[in-house]
């Protein structure tokens, strides 16, 4: 088979190219054999031998659709460029061949699993592209911005080296702020016996803690048991799920899990975040050989179904203008939060105007699965394969886009001004705090 | 020749797929059971669920989108299993030996379902030249599994319309259709036999475990 003709501007990645200067050929082929022989089985070699080379999954990939068609980004060319050729010298390949590698399942891939859902016999290319990136990361073939999170994660169990000083002052920072819209507002730390445990990822107190402010205000207004936790644990984000180190992936999770156990609390409220449901509800347990979380984990967008629905919070008034929103792939046709988003955005919007394709159709941000995290050498082919989904955005001449999910939400920031669509970004709860009621006993 | 290839090498193929596919069959199962949770992930209803939404032209967003494709391919896939199972000819010969029959196509109809068999190879073949990411992923392999899928087909056209040199055709036809059925559980032609177990799987990971379709 004729290798792809994959033409790319060059990107300098510094852990990338000092990587391929210093792996060997006998390391490769020990990690390729190792992994493909010892963690993915029969799953692998099925979706191999199965795959009859029809090209249909092409049409569901956003890369292939926003590069104008290029075959190299195709879903079937990227498991041809890495496993097949992996599999077909049983290994023996060079750093070169490695560093592609990484290139195309770590910054050219969303594992979004859109294409599963196009291909005829579900093969789950996202699937062998996480095989890919593990790979990757056990021979330290990682871009380094991603590596940077995924090193914080394994020293700090959070993703953003927040000190836990920083954490504890951010919360009780951001409960002040919670009480200038209801005065009795409280941000309840370390609560043991809570209904509610809630949990964040590491850039909220990083980079937007005024969404700790808005979650105290609505979890307080709507009468929740809740806590947040002050020691590590809190940060349920996994970058390590996607870089492709599994065993710090299952320490985070694990922690987290365990976090939620020793307050005994009956759930976890999770806030808007696509991956990190998806490493919370399923990556993570996979990993560690359970079933399911041990405590029910609740996406945020669930979470303010039900508060919705049961009237807990109530709308006083509605945005106006048109307002759209992007389906985060990890809650949405990964997880079925698809009609729910629909419920609370016709909820809080006068004019929600949908986006086409929808649910579990719609496409990816291009930000998810790792690649924003991939960081700015990767930025420039990232917005610009996000071109179909900016044409889709346009289309709804929307002034916002609500984005239930951090990857997303940076994800759009970019799309929004490499397009110069003019729209706002925003999450859920922003327009939230906006619309809601507050009662006049809890009032200022 | 004639007598060889039609008999005892029936029979050898016949034991080769059939042993070869419950062989493959087998090999997956057990090797997916190392994978922990894989079998935790599978559910009858939702599996079910995916093969009636793939099994069914049209019942999902990918086929809709490429309808030309959809009705080749089942077109295809349809004449490719059911003309020679429900042949006249082969029927005849069953009986002879075995003493069992069945329902049989009008000849006419068989006739047509070979044709479009054979259109159906013509078609993949042009899209394998001409679709750029089919190209792509195209090599030597590709060409062999389609040339194995539409000579029984081609020969069998031959022969029965006694175009020229029958006899030699049919030792061919029947050789081709053999070395098909010994292909189907050692090349990516087991996608036959894995297609359930690849769509339970997916459908069952969107289904159960996600909350979500693949359709
Ligand atoms: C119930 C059994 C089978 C199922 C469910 C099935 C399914 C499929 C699917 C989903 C495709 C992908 C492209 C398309 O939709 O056309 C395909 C392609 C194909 N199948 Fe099957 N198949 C089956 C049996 C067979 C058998 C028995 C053969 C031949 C011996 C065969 C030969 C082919 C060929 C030649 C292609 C096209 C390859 C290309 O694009 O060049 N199939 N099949
Ligand atoms: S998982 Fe998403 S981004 Fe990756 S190849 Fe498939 S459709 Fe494209
Ligand atoms: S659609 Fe499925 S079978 Fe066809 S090339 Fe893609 S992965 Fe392979
Ligand atoms: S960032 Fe958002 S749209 Fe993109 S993969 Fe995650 S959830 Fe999907």
């Amino acid at each position: 088979m004729k290798p792809t003709i994959a033409i790319r501007e060059p990107v300098v990645d510094d852990l990338m190219d000092q990587t391929e200067k210093s792996l060997t050929e006998d390391q490769i082929e020990k990690v390729i054999n190792e992994v493909i022989d010892q963690e993915t089985g029969v799953r692998l070699q099925t979706y191999v031998n199965t795959c009859i080379h029809c090209g249909l999954c092409s049409e569901a990939c956003h890369w292939f659709l926003s590069n104008d068609r290029d075959v190299s980004f195709a879903p079937v060319t990227k498991v041809k460029d890495t496993i097949w050729v992996m599999l077909e010298k049983k290994g023996k390949v060079d750093a070169a061949f490695i560093k592609r590698c990484s290139q195309i399942a770590h910054t050219e891939c969303n594992v979004c699993r859109r294409c599963g859902m196009y291909c005829p016999f579900g093969i789950d290319i996202a699937y062998m592209m996480l095989v890919v990136r593990r790979i990757c990361a056990k021979l330290e073939m990682v871009p380094l911005y991603l590596q940077d999170t995924v090193n914080s994660h394994a020293a700090t169990m959070n993703q953003m080296w927040v000190k836990p000083d920083e954490w504890i002052d951010t919360l009780q920072w951001q409960e002040e702020e919670g009480q200038g819209y209801v005065p009795s507002a409280r941000l309840p730390l370390e609560k043991e016996g809570a209904e509610i445990m809630y949990s964040v990822i590491g850039p909220e107190p990083k980079f937007l803690a005024q969404l700790l402010g808005n979650i105290t205000v609505i979890m307080n207004v709507a009468g929740c048991d809740w806590t947040m936790p002050a020691t590590a644990g809190w940060d349920n984000s996994n970058m390590a799920m996607y870089s492709g180190d599994f065993e710090v992936m299952a320490r985070v999770e694990r922690l987290h899990h365990e976090t939620a156990q020793r307050l005994k609390v009956k759930k976890i409220v999770m806030g808007e975040c696509g991956h990190a449901f998806r490493g919370g509800e399923y990556d993570g347990p996979t990993w560690l050989g359970w079933m399911s979380p041990p405590i029910p984990i609740v996406h945020a967008v669930a979470f303010y179904y039900d508060l919705l629905v049961s009237g807990r919070i109530k709308i006083a008034k509605k945005v106006e203008g048109p307002v759209t929103a992007q389906y985060p792939c990890n809650i949405i046709r990964n997880a079925g939060l698809g009609s729910k988003l629909r419920y609370i955005m016709n909820a809080v919007c006068e004019d929600f105007v949908d986006l086409v394709p929808n649910d579990r159709h719609a496409f990816c941000c291009n930000a998810g699965g790792d690649t924003i995290n991939c960081g700015p050498p990767w930025k420039k082919i990232r917005v610009q394969s996000a071109r179909l989904q900016s044409e889709n955005f346009k289309r709804t001449g929307a002034h916002t886009i609500v984005t239930p999910c951090h990857n997303c939400h940076s994800g759009v920031e970019d799309i929004v001004d490499g397009y110069k669509l003019g729209m706002h970004v925003k999450f859920f709860s922003e327009l939230l705090i906006e619309a809601m009621e507050i009662p006049e006993d809890l009032q200022a | 020749m004639y007598e060889f290839v039609s008999g005892p090498l029936v029979w050898i193929a016949f034991i080769i797929f059939i042993g070869g596919s419950l062989y493959k069959i087998y090999h997956m199962l057990s090797g997916a059971k190392k994978d922990m949770t894989l079998f935790r992930h599978m559910s009858l209803g939702h599996s079910a669920a995916s093969l009636i939404h793939w099994l069914i032209p049209f019942n999902n967003q990918s086929m809709r989108k490429r309808p030309i494709f959809t009705i080749v391919s089942f077109a295809f896939h349809i004449c490719l299993i059911f003309t020679p199972i429900f042949l006249l000819g082969h029927l005849i010969l069953l009986d002879e030996s075995l003493n069992i029959s069945w329902w049989s196509l009008p000849e006419g109809v068989a006739d047509w379902m070979t044709i479009i068999v054979i259109a159906g190879c013509i078609f993949y073949l042009v899209r394998r030249l001409t679709d750029p990411v089919v190209q792509n992923v195209t090599d030597g392999s590709d060409y062999l599994l389609l040339a194995i899928t539409a000579l029984p087909f081609i020969t069998g056209f031959i022969a029965y319309h006694q175009l020229f040199a029958y006899k030699t055709i049919l030792i061919l036809h029947i050789l081709t259709g053999e070395i098909m059925l010994i292909a189907i559980p050692f090349t990516r032609l087991s996608h036959m036999l894995f297609f359930v177990f690849t769509r339970a799987l997916f459908g069952s990971e969107q289904g159960y475990w996600k909350h979500s379709k693949d359709w």
